[in-house]
C-alpha cells in the first residue's frame, strides 16, 4: 500500500554561516580577504599559539547585531561566548569560539513571500564565531579518509562568521530556495557581508524530515549546497529520497548527506555511531556583550529599507507586477540603478524602465555572470535608452540591439544610433510608400485582411519591418495598413 | 557524584589522551575527588544569584577594526613540526573515531 503524496509533511530547517565584511578578523588584527598566498594573513593568535589573549572585533559585533535586528530578534541585553571544543587541525586552538546558550540574538523572524502568498519562518538564533583555516588532503584523490596527509593555510582561520539558525518551519525544497535568496538580499542590502556562495561567504546546510501518517520523521542534515539552485536540488533529491523509503516501508536512519552536484544525489557521510560532546565552557578570556539601549537605537536607525519592504513599496507606489519587484529588490545594486534611472528619465514611465532593468539588463548581467557593480553603463546613459524607447525615437527591438553595444562598449544610447543609423522611421509618408509595395507584393494575404480575417494581418506588418531593415515604428506601421485595408 | 571508569575513558577520548589501566584507577579517584570538592558549592543558598560566567566585573572589551600587519610567512611556518608548499603539514585526518 502507498500512501498519496499528499499525505507526506516535509520539515525542513536551516543553518547558514555567514563571513562578515570586516576589514580585519574577529580576535586578532589580521586582514580579511578571500584566497591569497597561504598563511600570509596569520599572527600567533589566530595560530592559537600559547599565551595569546583574544580581542574581539567591535565591528563584528556591530554587524552581527544589525542582522539580529533585521531579522527581527530579541537582543540580548547580556550574551557571552562559549569555547567548543574538538579537535581538528583546521583550528589550530583545538577549541571554536562560539557561542552557546546566549547568543547575540534569538527569537526573531524572517518575511518572505512564496508563490505569492506571504510566509514567516522563524528564526531561532543569530550568533556570532570565527570561521576555521582550510585544509588541503593530498594523495588518494584528495579524499579525506585516504589521504596520506593535510597540507593547512589558516588565512581564513579566525574571520567573523555569523550562524544563523531557522525554526524547522520551511515545509518544501521551494521555500528554502526562496528563504535563501531572501536572507542573501537582507545580508547584501545590510552591507555585512559579500554573500558569495561560491567563495564561501555564505554557506547554507538543511536539516530535512518526510512525514508520512503514521510515521514518524527522521532528521538528515544535508551539507555541500553550493549555490541556491543546489540548495533546492538537493532538497528536492532527499525529500523524494525519504518518500520512496517511506512508501516502500524502509528504514531511515539520521544521517549526515552531502549533495553531490554532479550526479545530482545526496551521498550518505558516515553515521554518528556517538554524539559529540563539545564540553561547551564560558570563554574565560573575553568579556560579556551588552549592547547600551542608545547603541542599539542607533543601529536600529542606520538599518537600511529591508528588500520585502522596498518591493512592497514599488508594486503600490509604482505599480510594477511583482516579478520585476522581485528582481529589483534582489541586490542592492540592481535596486540602486533601477531608482537612479528613474531620477534621469524623461519620457519613460517607472513600470516601463522596470520592465527593462529586471529583464533586458538583469537578463544580460545573469547571461556573462556580471553584478550591478560590474557595469559599464551608469543609470543616466540607460535613461537616455530608456527616453528613446519610450519617445519612439527608436523601437523596443532596436533598443535591445543598442542596450547589448552599450554593455560591451560604455557608450551612449544617442551615439550607437546614429552610428548604426537606427532612428526609427514614424514618418507617415516615408511609411506609406513601403506599406503600398508590401501590399501589392501580398495581395492574396491583403484580400484576405479585406474580408474581415486578422490571422494574417502580423505577416504585412512583418514584412515592412523586413522592409526597413526594423526601423520602422510598429505602431504606425500597424495603423497604417488598418486605414489601407479597411480593418479594425 | 563518583566516577566511574566509563566516564574516564570518555573523558579521555574527548581529550585524545591514551591511559594505561593504571592511569584510568588513578584518575577514578583523583577525579571523584575533584567533583566532590566542587559540589560543595552546592551546598550554598544561590537563591536570586545571577550565574556567574567571568570573576571580574567587567563587558565590552572590544577593539577597532583597525589592521595590524600579520607574522611573516617563514616566521608563521618557523615552528611547524613539518611544513610543505608554505603550509602546515598534518597527518591524515580521521573525520570521527570508529
Amino acid at each position: 500500500m502507498t500512501a498519496p503524496s499528499a499525505q507526506f509533511v516535509t520539515t525542513i530547517g536551516l543553518e547558514i554561516h555567514v563571513e562578515l565584511k570586516t576589514r580585519t578578523k574577529m580576535f586578532c588584527g589580521c586582514p580579511v580577504a578571500f584566497g591569497g598566498e597561504p598563511n600570509t594573513r596569520v599572527c600567533p593568535v589566530c595560530l592559537g599559539h600559547p599565551g595569546t589573549l583574544p580581542v574581539p572585533n567591535e565591528k563584528a559585533i556591530e554587524l552581527t547585531n544589525k542582522i539580529a535586528m533585521a531579522l527581527d530578534c530579541e537582543i540580548a541585553p547580556h550574551s557571552i561566548f562559549h569555547r567548543k571544543n574538538y579537535f581538528y587541525p583546521d583550528m589550530p586552538k583545538n577549541y571554536q569560539i562560539s557561542q552557546y546558550d546566549i547568543p547575540i540574538g534569538s527569537r526573531g523572524s524572517l518575511d518572505m513571500e512564496v508563490g505569492g502568498e506571504s510566509r514567516w519562518i522563524g528564526i531561532t538564533r543569530v550568533h556570532l564565531e570565527e570561521d576555521t583555516g582550510k585544509s588541503v588532503h593530498v594523495g588518494g584523490g584528495g579524499r579525506i579518509r585516504e589521504a596520506e596527509y593535510s597540507l593547512e593555510d589558516f588565512n581564513r582561520a579566525g574571520t567573523p562568521l555569523v550562524e544563523i539558525v531557522t525554526e524547522p518551519d520551511i515545509t518544501s525544497a521551494e521555500e528554502a530556495r526562496v528563504f535563501a535568496q531572501e536572507l542573501r538580499s537582507i545580508l547584501e542590502f545590510l552591507d555585512v557581508s559579500d554573500v558569495r556562495m561560491e567563495e564561501g561567504s555564505l554557506r547554507i546546510d538543511a536539516n530535512i524530515s518526510v512525514e508520512a501518517p503514521g510515521r514518524s520523521g527522521t532528521k538528515v542534515e544535508v551539507k555541500n549546497m553550493n549555490s541556491m539552485r543546489s540548495v533546492f536540488r538537493a532538497l528536492e533529491f532527499e525529500e523524494e529520497r525519504q518518500r520512496n523509503a517511506l512508501m516502500n516501508e524502509e528504514e531511515l536512519v539520521q544521517m549526515t548527506r552531502h549533495w553531490d552536484e554532479k550526479s545530482g544525489v545526496t551521498i550518505p557521510g558516515r553515521v554518528k555511531e556517538y554524539a559529540f560532546d563539545y564540553r561547551y565552557f564560558p570563554e574565560p578570556d573575553l568579556t560579556p556583550i551588552e549592547p547600551s539601549i542608545e547603541w542599539l537605537r542607533q543601529l536600529q536607525e542606520e538599518l537600511p529599507e529591508l528588500p520585502i519592504a522596498k518591493r512592497r513599496r514599488w508594486m503600490e507606489e509604482l505599480g510594477l507586477g511583482p516579478y520585476d519587484a522581485q528582481v529589483l529588490t534582489s541586490s542592492p545594486g540592481v535596486s540602486v540603478f533601477f531608482e537612479e534611472t528613474l531620477e534621469a528619465v524623461k519620457d519613460a514611465n517607472p513600470k516601463q524602465v522596470a520592465n527593462w532593468v529586471a529583464n533586458n539588463l538583469a537578463g544580460a548581467l545573469s547571461d556573462t555572470g556580471e553584478r550591478f557593480s560590474d557595469l559599464k553603463i551608469t543609470p543616466s546613459q540607460f535613461a537616455e535608452l530608456m527616453d528613446m524607447v519610450a519617445s519612439g525615437e527608436i523601437n523596443a527591438s532596436q533598443g535591445k540591439e543598442i542596450l547589448s553595444a552599450m554593455l560591451l562598449t560604455g557608450t551612449s544610447p544617442g551615439s550607437i544610433a546614429e552610428e548604426r543609423d537606427m532612428r526609427q522611421v514614424s514618418d507617415r509618408g516615408e511609411l506609406e510608400a513601403v506599406v503600398d509595395e508590401v501590399i501589392s507584393n501580398n495581395a492574396e494575404v491583403a484580400d484576405r485582411i479585406r474580408a474581415g480575417d486578422m490571422k494574417p494581418f502580423g505577416v504585412l506588418v512583418g514584412a515592412v519591418m523586413r522592409a526597413t531593415q526594423g526601423k520602422a515604428n510598429a505602431a504606425v506601421v500597424t495603423e497604417i495598413l488598418k486605414e489601407k485595408l479597411g480593418a479594425s | 557524584m563518583p566516577i566511574t571508569r566509563k566516564d574516564v575513558d570518555h573523558v579521555a577520548r574527548l581529550a585524545r589522551l591514551a591511559l594505561s589501566e593504571e592511569e584510568k584507577a588513578a584518575l577514578e579517584e583523583q577525579l571523584s575527588k575533584i567533583l566532590a570538592h566542587a559540589e560543595r558549592v552546592t551546598s550554598l543558598d544561590t537563591e536570586g544569584v545571577p550565574p556567574t560566567s567571568h570573576a571580574i566585573q567587567l563587558a565590552n572589551v572590544a577593539r577597532s577594526d583597525d589592521v595590524v600587519d600579520p607574522l611573516s610567512r617563514d616566521d608563521a611556518l618557523a615552528n611547524a613540526p613539518a611544513a610543505e608548499e608554505h603550509q602546515f603539514r598534518v597527518p591524515r585526518i580521521l573525520e570521527e573515531e570508529e
